[in-house]
């Protein structure tokens, strides 16, 4: 079974209208004692066999609907859609290509160009590419634009609060670049200034503060940020970020065990030629008609090859089409109910669990939908005693080198008060 | 045209959220947004309507052929979307823990040795996103290499042949490395004489896809990896067209030291508009403990994930695009070995039916029997372009070729039909490319015109540039 159509018959004609008389002839030019391998592989199953193998798989996996689920980190369970499934498997979404022939894209380009509209309203920025592979390599990719948008600056300085992943991510991409990553204050070597807001652990900061430092010093400001809080929160681009990014996943992609994430890269109109990735633009055709085209393109590595702003080719366009989908399927009063609702679950959920002997919130001043509580006992122990009751409390951060006694607790408008009830009374009782 | 925003309509959604059942805890003014974000408001069925409608304006494979060369635009076994969107994999979280985590990291084990076996290399991360970020994966580790071996300040150059993907070069700027081109001679080979003249001690690397994008096997092609690995460079392979070597010939075998595979083109993960992809990365002895992850391995008592010895670090979040991964590990276990050497027999027959039938009016560029791919050209009638013929057959129901690529070929058309079509189908668009050879000698107009059978006909690309128009 290998899905396809020609039978031997076809086969034998197709051999002959080509002069040869085996396929394998059709091979000669690879070096002979190399060709036809043996390769060991498992035997072929059949579709009924690899559904059931696969499903067992499955259930080997812990998942959200089995659990009460405070779980986040970078990766959040918000609430998809139906609607959004059902979209985007059509065929027409899911098996066309990058939209290079316009005149039979018209489908994708304007798909892309609502969802450009729309992280442009969330954000507060002029122009949105068509996405990135994640935040984290979308935020890498806007700290290597900061460095060659600022003359003789090769420095991209962190603001403390950033996800230690990411910082993993900006390292990798830096390894071979003339650019420096550094913490702590900005100086005249400061082309770019990273904030994450609301930090890692959930703290929302100043962010024109902190864009009055980064312009100061003559650095670019990037913000990443998390698009459900954009529900309520000030846009970026209010504050006076010049290049924004955010993990996009929250908008009805899914968990996907982290991956297709969706990122988002968005900055101002002055930028436009040194940014990466696909951008769409309208334009006429020659009836007068309008359409949507990629645009730009003399940025990117198929027209510029060396010289081009970055190396991105395939994006992530199907999960910004989720989320083009997410927004408009919620829209103005839905989105803004999201985000309120994390945020007043997620404040009753650190009241009560503050209330907990030996419990107490370590996030400083305001958070959006996650919190940093201090244990008492290592919050590794309490996610296994708790995951047995079915309830996942929150991610120890020791796993990504935090300290032993904290969790990182997420609540969104999914958990019910229920849920958060039996967290807090499960909490009481760890040992 | 409509648009969300003008079926938008105060106070409507498409979703109905739960109720505030906590106490509301006020949200302070000073954080609060000053201006609202203008999403559109419209009910479910508009919102179906909307996208259903726009949907109908896309040519896709499993509406039209789509033999857009170096894409690999094969059938997506419906499959692949049940088992990506078992609640296991599609409602899981990557910080649950090993523990919670264990028939994922399985499926990532068993697919790093699927790969590996079909490949020939030792070891593989299934972590980069995509085929250009499996690049960049290859020539990060190969620069670590260097570096340990204390070299790298010496070795400054990556070799990429003329007719590679514009990605590969793009790729040695961003790992910080000096790109140089060599030629291809007359054959579509690379030209071993300039290739040797550049193998000396700066030499870091050489990216190779093979087959090439003209759709040739590198004739060559001991020869090429033996001179690279005597200056003591490191061979890369552009993966972009292993549809056409599954159980020919394996890599690894050949000489190579890292490769990149595209889920999504080689393994029939969705190519969704644009991505995402997957972009597997294998290695030989010399590099595999570089990869980046963290990678599956299998333990006494199950399976973890962890990063190799000397890895060059992370190249995303978390453990790679794992819905696209779940969707190639489906297809892989369909086939087996003996399924995927049919596959790459097939694409290969396919390409070269195809070339046989179109070879009076559309000769080859170079005069070889092709892979899964070859490439010809446009100007073919005084006037007449590239451009022209690729927007005529859209009038005939298909979707163009690449065109302009490799840039190599003047006027290029590059053509794939990939394994799933049928042979009806591959007769049905050789039978359009040739009529349109002639209409461009008896009624050029209806070229210079075309599309005309589509809602937008040729659009501003030029305008787009000068005025433009990024949002609504």
């Amino acid at each position: 079974m290998s899905f396809i159509s020609n039978m031997p018959k076809d086969r034998e004609i197709m051999l002959k209208k080509i002069g040869v008389s085996s396929v394998e002839e059709l091979f000669k030019d690879v070096p002979a004692d190399k060709r036809f391998p043996k390769v060991e592989m498992p035997a072929p199953l059949s579709e009924p066999e690899i559904l059931l193998e696969l499903s067992r798989l499955s259930a080997k996996n812990a998942s959200a609907e089995c659990y009460d689920w405070f779980l986040g980190g970078g990766v959040y369970n918000h609430f998809v859609p139906s609607v959004i499934g059902a979209l985007i498997t059509r065929g027409e979404f899911l098996t066309a290509y990058t939209p290079y022939q316009p005149e039979v894209s018209q489908g994708t380009l304007e798909a892309i160009f609502e969802y450009q509209t729309m992280i442009s309203e969330l954000t507060g920025m002029d122009v949105v590419n068509a996405s990135h592979y994640d935040g984290a390599t979308a935020l890498a990719e806007a700290a290597i634009m900061s460095v060659r948008s600022t003359r003789k600056r090769n420095k991209v300085v962190l603001a403390p609060g950033l996800h230690p992943e990411y910082r993993d991510v900006i390292e990798t991409y830096f390894q071979g670049l003339d650019m420096e990553l550094a913490d702590g204050e900005i100086d005249d070597q400061t082309a770019g200034y990273i904030v994450q807001n609301p930090t890692w652990t959930g703290e929302i900061l100043d962010v024109k503060a902190e864009a009055a430092k980064a312009h100061d010093a003559g650095a670019m400001l990037i913000v990443h940020t998390d698009p459900i809080s954009l529900g309520v929160l000030e846009a970026p681009g209010a504050c006076g970020a010049d290049i924004v990014t955010a993990e996009g996943q929250s908008l009805g992609v899914g968990m996907n065990w982290g991956g297709p994430m969706l990122g988002i890269f968005a900055t101002t109109e002055k930028n436009i030629r040194k940014m990466p990735g696909r951008i769409i633009g309208e334009t006429v055709d020659h009836n007068g008609n309008r359409g949507c085209v990629l645009t730009f393109a003399a940025r990117e590595q198929h027209i510029r090859r060396e010289k081009a702003t970055s190396n991105i080719c395939s994006n992530q366009g199907l999960a910004a089409l989720s989320a083009a989908i997410y927004l408009a399927a919620l829209g103005k009063s839905g989105f803004r109910k999201v985000a309120e609702l994390s945020w007043h679950k997620a404040h009753y959920a650190a009241s009560e669990i503050g209330k907990l002997d030996g419990f107490s919130l370590k996030t400083k001043g305001h958070f959006f939908k996650e919190f940093l509580v201090e244990t008492p006992v290592a919050a590794e122990r309490i996610f296994a005693q708790l995951k047995d009751k079915f309830i996942l409390p929150g991610l120890p951060v020791s796993r990504l080198g935090g300290a032993d006694n904290e969790l990182l607790v997420c609540v969104t408008e999914v958990n019910s008060k229920e849920q958060i009830d039996r967290l807090v009374a499960a909490l009481k009782e760890v040992k | 045209m409509s648009n969300l925003w003008k079926i938008s309509g105060e106070g409507r959604s498409a979703v109905y959220l739960p109720g505030l059942d906590v106490p509301e805890t006020p949200i302070p003014a000073e954080l609060r947004r000053e201006e609202e974000p203008n999403l559109p408001e419209v009910a479910e069925m508009d919102l179906v309507r909307h996208y259903t409608n726009l949907s109908r304006r896309n040519f896709s494979i499993d509406t039209h052929f789509y033999p857009l060369g170096s894409c690999t635009m094969k059938y997506n076994p419906k499959v692949n979307e049940v088992t990506a969107a078992l609640p296991g994999f599609r409602n899981a979280h990557p910080y649950q823990g090993d523990e919670l985590s264990q028939g994922a990291i399985e499926l990532l084990y068993r697919m790093q040795e699927q790969l590996s076996a079909i490949s020939g290399f030792d070891a593989t991360s299934l972590q980069p996103a995509a085929g250009a970020q499996g690049e960049l994966t290859g020539i990060l580790m190969i620069r670590k290499y260097h570096e340990e071996r204390g070299e790298l300040e010496k070795r400054r150059k990556i070799l990429v042949p003329d007719s590679a993907h514009g990605t590969n070069p793009a790729t040695a700027t961003m790992a910080g490395f000096q790109s140089k081109e060599i030629p291809s001679d007359k054959h579509g080979n690379i030209d071993l004489a300039a290739l040797k003249a550049e193998c000396d001690e700066t030499l870091a690397g050489i990216m190779i896809t093979n087959p090439n994008t003209l759709g040739l096997f590198e004739e060559n092609i001991l020869e090429v990896i033996d001179a690279v690995h005597r200056a003591g460079g490191m061979v890369y392979g552009d993966g972009a067209n292993f549809n056409a070597v599954m159980g020919i010939v394996k890599p690894g075998e050949l000489g190579f030291d890292v490769m990149h595979y595209n889920v999504h083109k080689t393994f029939t993960g969705p190519h969704g508009g644009g991505g995402p992809g997957a972009g597997p990365v294998s290695a030989g002895a010399a590099l595999k403990d570089y990869l980046p992850g963290p990678i599956a391995y299998k333990k006494a008592d199950g399976y973890e994930l962890k990063q190799p010895p000397k890895t060059i670090g992370r190249m995303k979040l978390f453990y790679g695009n794992f819905g696209i991964l779940v969707r190639g590990f489906t297809y892989i276990s369909m086939l087996g070995a003996a399924g995927l050497r049919d596959v790459t027999e097939n694409a290969v027959l396919n390409a070269n039916y195809l070339k046989a039938l179109v070879a009076e009016k559309f000769p080859a560029a170079y005069d070889r029997s092709c892979m899964h791919e070859f490439v010809t050209r446009g100007d073919i009638a005084p006037g007449i372009h590239t451009l022209d013929i690729a927007k005529r057959l859209i009038d005939y129901g298909f979707h163009p070729p690449t065109i302009y690529f490799p840039l190599i070929v003047p006027e290029a058309i590059m053509i794939e039909p990939t394994e799933t079509e049928s042979r009806e189908t591959i007769e049905a668009f050789a039978e359009a490319m040739n009529k349109i050879a002639d209409e461009a000698v008896n009624a050029p107009d209806l070229l210079h015109n075309a599309p005309a059978s589509t809602a937008v006909k040729r659009l501003d690309e030029a305008g787009a540039v000068k005025k433009p128009v990024l949002r609504y």
